[in-house]
């Protein structure tokens, strides 16, 4: 049987005190788009830097197609392609001189370079941009070469920390599809974001909250999770929120399924909500801002699991940011 | 050692495409040359132009290697380094791909100053000239070493700017480039005798024909000069095998763009 292309075994990670990273366990296996899903401060970029090499872990262990870091570090570095959050690119040589200079830090020799930094170029729509200075490029094209660095040795595992930082809509699909494409012709692709629409293109997620795995499935199966439809009623005044949410449940009793209160919004997860909608409204005119209906998204999964919205966290994650 | 070749490669284009860094590196010393000769010329020596400068050579070269170490500081911090820290590259191999290519930008600097031998009215024929080179190679590496070991363990070029003047600065001038070390107090001799720079300079002085103190031997000089160059390296190494993420072991985030 061969390896997983990635396998995490109960990895942790503290700074100081604080525990960055909680006993995450999950494999990802070839020709696989895995994302790691949370917000800011969730402990992702700490897993992306134990398994780019950059940081021991402090508890657990991990292989790159069954290779053992510690043991074959530069096996397994040969193996990793991997696309930073931050640029990792000189701004003061050109395109090609970046890729030349990536190429001779892998190892390939002069002539499988060359043929390989046409090929990209082409592949990346940069050829006529190959002989300007990387700072002259935009923030859209200079990510294109970003990954295109992190391709050059054909690596078999792609990692990409918050690949569309900066990206804007446009760019972003081009960037699903073309993982779509690497994913096709099996390499295994693990990317960090806290965006729901780029790990709706995963095949599998990982929420990761709080230095925890707190869910790991694909999305149809995450979403499903959630009970039918989510209601989401927001209401005036945030301090109503919950004695609104206590008078749901009173009235309609288990018909109403999970209620949840986040901020000024109550939520209600119930299969068949459009029969419920009309007769919530009538039972408490007036007292709604709004009324949404709508399939479960990763976010409703995402607050099913920690009461929270993405945004919160996000927020309050962002503050002891060092992950 | 392709990607040392590489990297001090990448270095060296840097340089030619940043030319304040070339005026950066070579005029001040050179403006001090001209000010401190002319001015101890008239109250204490008759030969100050050629008694500084040799010091004034290492000094052209000291600061071409602390421009070129300071850039480790900046990749850090750009991102860049990440990249090939996250490479099979070995430690020594990126250390010596920085050293290599910080000790080419110090001689493309330094060496074209031997040129000014005969007005600084010294007199050195082809083969102290020879030496001379040969000399100013093993410093510029030596220096370049040290300025790559110390900015390694640094997160700032603030804090940089603080060893250099605290460290580097008077490493140079207690190695005889800019007072003679036999006239010095004792405590301060000792000093001198004790930094490794002293036998560099001593031994380029007399390369290029002045006068070293006797202490200083040319077998000793050249000695000391080749296991500074050594020592620094090796220490260069094992910042790199040592500290890989950088400060106190510790990852420093780059700094992502700021837009969600």
């Amino acid at each position: 049987m061969t390896p997983p292309a990635v396998e995490a075994r109960s990895l942790s990670r503290s700074f100081g005190t604080r525990a960055a990273l909680s006993d995450v366990t999950f494999s990802v296996a070839r020709g696989e788009i895995f994302a790691l899903l949370g917000p800011n401060g969730g402990g992702k970029t700490t897993l992306f830097r134990i398994l780019a090499t950059l940081l021991p872990p402090g508890a657990g262990s991990f292989s790159i197609d069954g290779l053992d870091p510690a043991a074959a570090g530069r096996d397994v570095r040969r193996r990793l392609g991997v696309v930073f959050q931050a640029p990792s690119l000189d701004k003061k040589l050109t395109v090609t001189e970046n890729l030349a200079l990536q190429g001779a830090l892998y190892g390939l020799g002069r002539g499988a370079r060359d043929a390989r930094i046409r090929e990209l170029l082409e592949t990346f729509h940069l050829a006529d941009r190959a002989r300007d200075l990387v700072e002259t490029l935009s923030g859209g094209l200079a990510r294109r070469v970003e990954i295109a660095k992190a391709l050059l040795h054909a690596p078999p595992v792609l990692l990409l920390d918050e690949p569309s930082t900066g990206l804007d809509p446009g760019a972003r699909r081009d960037l699903v599809g073309l993982l779509g494409s690497l994913a096709r012709t099996g390499t295994a692709v693990l990317l960090t974001t806290h965006l729901f629409e780029e790990a709706d293109a995963a095949h599998r997620i990982g929420i990761l909250d709080r230095g925890r795995l707190l869910a790991l499935d694909t999305p149809a199966a995450l979403k499903a999770t959630v009970g039918g439809d989510v209601v989401a009623v927001e209401v005036k005044d945030e301090s109503g929120a919950p004695a609104l949410a206590a008078a749901i449940g009173s009235l309609f009793g288990a018909e109403a399924g999970r209620i949840t209160v986040v901020g000024p919004t109550v939520r209600v997860e119930r299969p068949a909500a459009h029969t419920f909608v009309p007769r919530l409204v009538e039972a408490f005119p007036g007292a709604f801002k709004s009324v949404t209906l709508g399939a479960p998204s990763l976010e409703d999964v995402f607050i099913a699991r920690t009461g929270r919205r993405f945004r919160e966290a996000d927020a309050a994650g962002s503050g002891t940011n060092a992950s | 050692m392709s990607s040392s070749l590489a990297l001090a490669r990448r270095e060296i284009v840097r340089f030619l495409r940043q030319k304040s860094r070339v005026v950066g590196a070579v005029a001040p010393p050179l403006v001090m040359w001209v000010l401190v000769g002319a001015g101890f010329r008239g109250s204490f020596r008759e030969d100050s132009f050629g008694y500084f400068f040799p010091g004034t050579v290492v000094l052209v070269v000291l600061f071409a290697a602390i421009f070129a170490t300071i850039s480790v500081i900046e990749d850090r911090r750009e991102g860049f380094l990440q990249g090939v820290l996250v490479s099979p590259v070995a430690p020594y191999s990126i250390a010596l791909g920085k050293v290599l290519g910080g000790a080419v930008l110090g001689l493309i600097q330094g060496l074209p100053l031997l040129a000014l031998v005969p007005v600084a009215g010294l007199k050195a024929g082809a083969a102290g000239l020879l030496t001379a080179a040969a000399l100013l190679v093993v410093l510029a590496f030596a220096l370049t070493a040290l300025g790559f070991a110390i900015a390694w363990c640094l997160e700032s070029t603030q804090g940089f700017h603080a060893i250099m003047n605290l460290f580097l600065i008077p490493m140079w001038l207690l190695s005889g480039a800019f007072f003679p070390v036999d006239g010095a107090p004792g405590w301060l001799r000792a000093a001198m005798a004790l930094n490794p720079l002293t036998y560099g300079v001593a031994a380029l002085r007399r390369a290029l024909g002045g006068a070293a103190p006797a202490w200083t031997s040319p077998a000793l000089s050249f000695a000391v000069t080749i296991a500074f160059a050594v020592v620094t390296f090796g220490a260069a190494v094992a910042v790199v095998a040592r500290f890989p993420a950088g400060p106190a072991g510790r990852p420093v985030p780059p700094r992502a763009p700021e837009n969600r």
